[in-house]
């Protein structure tokens, strides 16, 4: 081809080319109606929930629910039934969840705190590309399968230890319970924390290795300290999973709802007795019904603050090292 | 000579042990983290590998024309017939009693199977035959060894009758341990030893094939959109606010919001994939976007400008051009995604997917069970037989979820593309 | 701390005030080697500079002094450093007491993100120096005062050490480094991040230091090295080039290589 020949456009048009222009409107409109989807959907469980709460409290009082301390939901089956014995008090489910969460937590933070550290600090590149791995599939693994373990293998296990040493330990303790979720939400502190510590400048390690600190030195007095923020919000975000869990209260932790402390006895959680109260012949309207989705919106409300204190330590953790 | 640098004061020997005691407390705490890891999936494994074998029995029939009429198959009592030759076989067995236990050998479908067994190969009428069947729920536990023969009759489930009946069997050749097909083929059954997976493992893929269908399109235009097109505006922000609080909001409160609103407000049919998926998208889309966002921000800002300096719209050139080298980022986060949502139980639960579902649903529209809700239903279930059961459907679930992960690391290393 | 050092007649000394002795390193990065076969005395209660191009390897030597070399998985030391006499390569070597007794200040400031009075207090406290509080008081003023910082901030000892200008700071790890009474102070181009004024000050502090201590100091900056030191090493791709007293090296070189360094040609 001869290249002389190829003259160049002659008319050299740059006023709008509107071909173009209405299909990728169409198309712009489309994404944006699929970025709405997000706050679409947190309006709709507002507002569901809402609604439904609202009607819950027509029949039963605020005060018994935040502060009554008996939690037997009945209502009366037929209208001429005498006034319903039902109470509505969901403390016992508060301090329920509280303890379980709380037992979860005093086990996945030492634990997930010294893998985070251990890997991230002392671990060579070989034992970590291992292990990181095999931890996030501790976070992998379904709950139902943990609640099935926890319920068959580890609550008689801790119950039959409990007789041998002479303590009166329930089927469905909360110990178990607690322990099999301490278990499930070690990734999640192990990685987050990993990720925080890994980014406190390595100047600060210079600086205290140079000093002729030791590496355990350094970590406790050093690094851990200027961590302290984005850790807390790991933390903050592990529990938030732990009060939200389902499967594995329902299936190891039982419905009883027992106002107690102690760790041996069966206690239930917030979440227990939404799925006990929803999955049975009920009528949609009644008090025991809607009173699942007060639950539901209280469960809401206390995740949903914990998830933003979380994120807002963290990015502002985040921006202090970057 | 004292060499300075060899201190080994008190104290130094006391910070070296701290140090080392540090070590320790780190290694032991990925000891017990995975130590427990492989104990709880070796226990299920253990538990579970037994339910992939069943037992059965062989009984000789007499399908001779007295008992089954060749032209009128259909209106033989079965039932009847192998009760017959049971007592056949053992003819000894005078009591109610005793006569009961020896129908108990058999699974409770022991017609029905007599019926498939003869519609398949007619052949078979006009003369004695051995049949196989499957055996009930106890006499399988008890050829699998599960049963402690040492205890007390009144301390186990099978009586020393049906324990010397089997053991004649047993010596006669007549019963075998097979590759539990039907655990594959069968949907939910009230008897453990007929009980399958295949109704809640449909479901599960009905379901998984809703969320897949309703959040991949409106995952990728919304990260799509945020990532390239929205401008840095408070609204912007707002949305990334939502969507990562929405990622982290309990799984069960999404199952409410499809009870309140799909279930009553719009009145979708309860307990089926289609509302399931529904539920389970929702829950997805988070996921997706954020794993979506990550990777276009990864392609480099050169690509872009290649394409805009070249007359591409602004469409043009994040379709064309960022969309396919983001694409395996975006595609591994969805399979990730996804099995997430196969491993969801609790929203499942809230609307409805938890009923006994014993046919093999065909539709979005019929009601179906999931994997995971299956496990539920049957880890809670009296019969010992189920444990197994439980336990084996648990590792089909765990092999899913090791081939997806496996799918999206191999999709990854593939595809990647380093700038 | 009271230092005894005693003479060893294994080792070769070639000037009784010298206290740091490297003979014939080598360091490897895997398999390039940044430092080939260096030999140099640092004479003590003197400056003693290192200067040369980028990436000529005086930082690498200079971290080989406290070890710091060590935590890179990759490098290779090899040959003799003795420190008072003393092989710090050696098979029996406490690491973290040899950096106890040889301090460090890094090119950019890194204070800890803790009180003033906690980044100077550090070191004492992990090496036990004085257990009482009063004491630590007045260790902590008194590295203060010879670091130039303590009018400065004496009145705001418990504030975050994040708070102080990029000079201040320096100066805080200066007086952390001093006040675990290290007998050397290594300083890797500490003044390259900060401003004229702030690095006048911290070169006047320099030089009040050496009567206390002995100072390697890594520098890009000839006027610097010609300004503080009185001793000065030249490195060029990983090769001592030559080492004398400083106003020697800056009028009259004896190897082309300098020569072209300093005014100019290369580097």
């Amino acid at each position: 081809m001869n290249v002389k020949n190829i003259i160049p456009n002659k008319e050299f048009n740059i006023i709008g080319n509107n071909k173009y222009n209405l299909s990728e409107y169409l198309i712009k409109t489309i994404m944006i109606v699929c970025s709405s989807v997000a706050i679409a959907v947190t309006l709709g469980i507002i507002f569901s929930l809402l609604f439904e709460t609202i009607n819950f409290f027509q029949k039963v009082s605020l005060s018994e629910f935040l502060f009554g301390t008996k939690w037997s939901p009945q209502t009366a089956l037929r209208s001429d039934q005498v006034a319903a014995e039902g109470s509505f008090g969901a403390i016992p489910l508060i301090t329920g969840t509280l303890l379980i969460s709380t037992i979860a937590m005093c086990i996945a933070t030492p634990l997930g705190l010294f893998s985070a550290i251990y890997l991230s600090e002392y671990a060579s590149k070989k034992i970590r590309n291992i292990v990181k791995p095999l931890l996030e599939i501790l976070a992998g693994i379904p709950t139902v399968v943990y609640g099935f373990f926890a319920a068959l293998t580890v609550a008689p296990i801790i119950r039959s230890t409990g007789e041998t040493v002479g303590l009166n330990v329930s089927s469905e303790s909360a110990l178990a319970a607690g322990l099999i979720m301490g278990i499930m939400i070690i990734p999640l502190i192990s990685s987050l924390s990993d990720d925080v510590i890994n980014a406190v400048p390595q100047s600060l390690r210079d600086a205290s290795l140079a000093l002729g600190s030791t590496n355990s030195e350094t970590i406790r007095k050093v690094i851990l300290p200027a961590a302290i923020p984005g850790i807390s919000g790991s933390l903050l975000l592990a529990a938030s999973r732990a009060i939200g869990e389902t499967m594995i209260v329902v299936m190891a932790a039982g419905l009883a709802a027992n106002l107690t402390a102690n760790p041996l006895e069966a206690v239930t959680t917030i979440t227990a007795q939404i799925v006990a109260l929803l999955t049975g012949d009920q009528e949609f309207d009644s008090a025991k019904t809607l009173s699942a989705f007060a639950l539901g919106l209280l469960l809401f409300i206390v995740t949903l603050i914990l998830n933003m204190i979380s994120l807002k330590i963290v990015n502002k953790y985040r921006e202090q090292y970057d | 000579m004292i060499n300075i640098f060899i201190t080994s004061t008190k104290l130094r020997r006391s910070r070296e042990l701290s140090e080392i005691r540090f070590r320790w407390f780190g290694k032991l705490a990925i000891g017990v983290s995975l130590g427990f890891l492989f104990v709880m999936v070796g226990s299920i494994l253990l538990k579970g590998k037994s339910a992939f074998l069943s037992s059965d029995i062989a009984i000789t029939i007499d399908l001779g024309p007295d008992n089954v009429d060749i032209n009128n198959i259909n209106e033989t009592r079965f039932d009847a017939l192998m009760k017959k030759s049971l007592r056949q076989t053992f003819p000894d067995v005078k009591s109610r009693k005793e006569k009961k236990k020896l129908y108990g050998l058999l699974s409770a479908d022991m017609g029905f199977e007599l019926r498939d067994q003869i519609l398949n190969d007619t052949n078979l009428l006009g003369s004695e035959a051995k049949l196989w069947f499957t055996a009930s729920d106890d006499i399988d536990l008890l050829l699998k060894g599960a049963v402690d023969l040492s205890l007390g009759e009144d301390n186990r489930r099978i009586s020393d009758l049906e324990a010397e009946w089997i053991s004649l069997l047993k010596d006669t050749d007549n019963v075998r341990l097979k590759f539990n097909k039907k655990f594959f083929t069968n949907g939910d059954s009230r008897e453990p030893e007929l009980a399958g997976i295949l109704s809640a493992l449909m479901g599960s893929i009905l379901t998984l094939s809703i969320c897949f269908i309703v959040s991949f399109p409106i995952a990728i235009l919304a990260a799509i959109y945020l990532e390239e097109f929205a401008p840095k505006n408070k609204i912007s922000a707002f949305i990334e606010v939502n969507i990562n609080n929405l990622a982290a909001v309990p799984s069960i409160v999404f199952g409410l919001l499809g009870l309140a609103l799909l279930l009553n407000v719009f009145d979708l049919p309860r307990s089926t994939p289609l509302v399931g998926g529904l539920v389970l998208s929702l829950m997805t889309l988070p996921t997706i976007i954020i794993a979506s966002r990550a990777s276009l921000r990864a392609v480099p800002p050169s690509i872009r400008e290649a394409a805009l300096g070249m007359g591409a719209s602004p469409i043009q050139g994040t379709f064309h051009h960022v969309v396919p080298l983001a694409l395996p980022g975006i595609l591994t986060g969805t399979i990730v995604g996804m099995a997430q949502a196969l491993g969801e139980t609790a929203p499942l639960l809230m609307i409805g997917m938890v009923a006994f579902i014993a046919d093999v649903p065909t539709s979005v529209v019929e009601p179906a069970a999931a994997l995971p809700v299956q496990i539920f239903l049957w880890a809670d279930a009296s019969e010992r037989a189920f444990l197994e059961k439980t336990s084996a459907a648990i590792i089909v679930l765990i092999v899913f979820l090791v081939l997806m992960n496996l799918l999206a690391i191999f999709l990854r290393k593939k595809f990647e593309k380093r700038f | 701390m009271n230092i005894q050092t005693k003479q060893n007649s294994d080792i070769d000394v070639k000037n009784k005030l010298d206290i740091i002795v490297a003979k014939n390193v080598d360091v490897f990065y895997g398999s390039k080697q940044a430092l080939e076969n260096i030999t140099i005395d640092i004479p003590e209660n003197q400056v003693t500079s290192l200067i040369g191009p980028s990436g000529c390897g005086k930082s690498t030597f200079l971290r080989c002094i406290n070890r710091m070399n060590d935590l890179v998985p990759i490098c290779r030391v090899s040959g003799d450093i003795r420190i008072s006499g003393q092989d710090i390569y050696a098979q029996e070597v406490d690491v973290v007491s040899l950096r106890a007794n040889v301090g460090m200040v890094f090119q950019k400031p890194n204070p800890f993100p803790k009180s003033i009075f906690e980044n100077v207090a550090y070191g004492p406290k992990i090496h036990g120096l004085t257990s009482d509080k009063s004491e630590m008081k007045d260790l902590v003023e008194w590295s203060l005062q010879k670091a130039g910082l303590w009018n400065e901030v004496k009145d705001r000892l418990t504030e975050n050490a994040t708070s102080l200008s990029g000079g201040q700071q320096q100066r805080l790890c200066i007086a952390r480094a001093i006040a675990v009474k290290p007998r050397v102070i290594l300083m890797d181009e500490p003044c390259s991040a900060l401003d004229p004024i702030a690095t006048a000050v911290i070169e006047e502090l320099i030089d009040e230091l050496k009567a206390n201590f002995s100072i390697v100091i890594v520098t890009h900056s000839m006027q610097q090295a010609a300004r503080v030191s009185q001793k000065t090493a030249f490195f060029h791709m990983g090769n001592l080039v030559e080492s004398g007293q400083t106003k020697n090296i800056f009028t009259s070189p004896k190897d082309e290589r300098t020569q072209n360094y300093i005014t100019g040609r290369i580097g």
